[in-house]
């Protein structure tokens, strides 16, 4: 999957879970900060990328996903 | 000196209408509000008879995955009250504003559609919201969030009785003066196999699913058991003088509670009624009200064999036998915690307009109930001061007095 669908993806799932306008996620965006995903809208978002991308990202990777483009990275390298 | 207590605000959604206008409009109307399941889950039920909403919870999508149905439909009544007490704009400090809404059962709907997900996909397919969707205390939690009250938000729970008891724990905050408003009321939404199966086998639910409307029959002879309902009431309950001082319109005065427990047994109710007849007789006196003034009561009546006339015997010790007696659960089934709320509602309408709304169903009364049940229509009637009794699996009994403001 190119960056791109990976993003798309991400987005359709912030939609369904968070309420986020799919129009704001680009990948300078911060979960948190930018986009209001409170923390256990996170674990949603996570288990559903899970689901949606056939990847596993633990828990303690998590952190370390701050923003759209750190979790298309680490998508996209997970699926590699 | 006891603070004053007034009612200034009412919010509802019930299996008769999606607020209290509505509702109120249909219990004048002597309208059932129990229809069949029609549901392919009900179909091996040996209950297939409920009081389902009337309008589904007006609730944004993405918070509505975060909120129990029990939590919805708290909120949606809040909401109502809340803007019926105009109190938005009337610059209350957030720190003397209380929230006490309690449930019967709390979210049994969400650990069970959550278990299903744990047996079928593993424990990391559970909700992260599992837990506030599920805890008895999350209704008034989500309440409290919504409108920022910082008195407190406490859930009491006492089965049946919880809706009367959290008006009656919301009066005691208000005249203890940890709040000068509190939100009160109860909610409950159960309505699913495992609940209606246990209840079911405790043999205290009515099976006549060939006839729905015809099911909940408070004081009849034919009677066979509740009908189990969803739904929310919530009040606004003020300190008077602030109600006053801001020229708020007053529905009622909360004047007195009452809330003892029998010591009797688990679920069956003290066949003398003493428990009960406690607890009017403490919300009389709370109230500064005697009994030769309340000529209405919302009775609990669920319509079970021994309960309802174990109420009449209560009634008879603790008042006489000259008030005028309703169930508008004949009406709404029985929507467990939130039963006192809503009754509580029905109660104070009753006095505001003049007017007791009907038991339905009530064709051929029991032997025992001997007292004056306002059957099949409405009347009108003068009531300076009105009764509301709840009581609860467990022995809980609470009681109401509200007064003409």
């Amino acid at each position: 999957m190119t960056r791109d669908e990976i993003a798309a993806g991400l987005a359709e799932i912030l939609e369904e879970v968070a309420g986020v306008n799919p129009d704001d996620v680009t990948e300078a965006k911060s979960f948190t900060e930018d986009l209001d995903v409170d923390s256990l809208s996170m674990v949603e978002v996570v288990v559903a990328a899970e689901e949606k991308f056939d990847v596993k990202i633990p828990d303690d990777e998590v952190q370390n996903l701050k923003t759209v483009g750190d979790a298309v990275s680490y998508i996209s390298k997970a699926q590699a | 000196v006891t603070v004053e207590v007034v009612v200034t605000g009412l919010g509802a959604t019930t299996p008769l209408g999606g607020d209290v206008a509505s509702t109120w409009d249909a219990m004048l109307a002597g309208r059932s509000g129990v229809s069949a399941l029609t549901q392919e889950w009900a179909a091996q039920l040996p209950v297939r008879i409920a009081g389902q909403l009337a309008v589904e919870p007006d609730i944004d999508r993405v918070q509505a995955r975060r909120m129990d149905r029990s939590e919805q439909v708290a909120v949606v009544a809040a909401r109502q009250a809340w803007a019926d007490s105009g109190l938005a704009d009337a610059g209350l400090d957030p720190q003397r504003l209380g929230v006490v809404v309690g449930s019967g059962i709390g979210g049994a709907t969400t650990l069970l559609a959550q278990d299903d997900i744990l047996e079928a996909s593993g424990a990391r397919r559970v909700s992260p919201h599992t837990i506030p969707m599920l805890m008895p205390n999350g209704p008034a939690a989500w309440i409290g969030l919504e409108l920022k009250a910082q008195a407190g938000v406490h859930a009491p729970t006492s089965a049946c009785a919880t809706g009367a008891e959290s008006i009656a724990w919301g009066l005691d905050m208000i005249r203890s003066g940890r709040a000068d408003v509190v939100v009160a009321g109860g909610t409950e939404s159960v309505i699913h196999p495992l609940p209606i199966a246990a209840f079911a086998s405790m043999r205290a639910m009515s099976t006549r699913n060939d006839d729905p409307q015809k099911a909940s029959r408070p004081f009849d002879k034919g009677r066979d058991g509740f009908v189990l309902g969803e739904g929310a009431g919530v009040l606004v309950l003020e300190r008077a003088d602030h109600a006053r001082a801001r020229g708020a319109k007053v529905y009622a005065r909360l004047a007195g509670a009452g809330m003892t427990s029998d010591g009797f047994d688990i679920v069956q109710p003290d066949p003398e009624g003493w428990g009960a007849t406690r607890a009017i007789t403490m919300a009389l006196k709370d109230a500064g009200v005697d009994k030769s003034d309340v000529v209405h009561v919302n009775a609990h009546a669920t319509s079970t064999p021994v309960g309802d006339v174990a109420e009449i015997i209560a009634l008879h010790k603790a008042l006489g036998d000259h008030a005028v007696i309703t169930s508008t659960k004949s009406m709404t089934g029985h929507l467990l915690g939130a039963a006192g709320a809503i009754e509580s509602i029905a109660t104070i309408l009753a006095i505001r307009h003049g007017v007791v709304p009907p038991t339905i169903n009530l064709d051929d009364p029991d032997d025992n109930v001997d007292l004056d049940v306002v059957a099949h229509k409405a009347r009108h009637l003068e009531i300076p001061a009105a009764l509301n009794n709840s009581f609860g699996f467990g022995g809980h009994n609470a009681a109401l007095v509200f007064t003409r403001a």
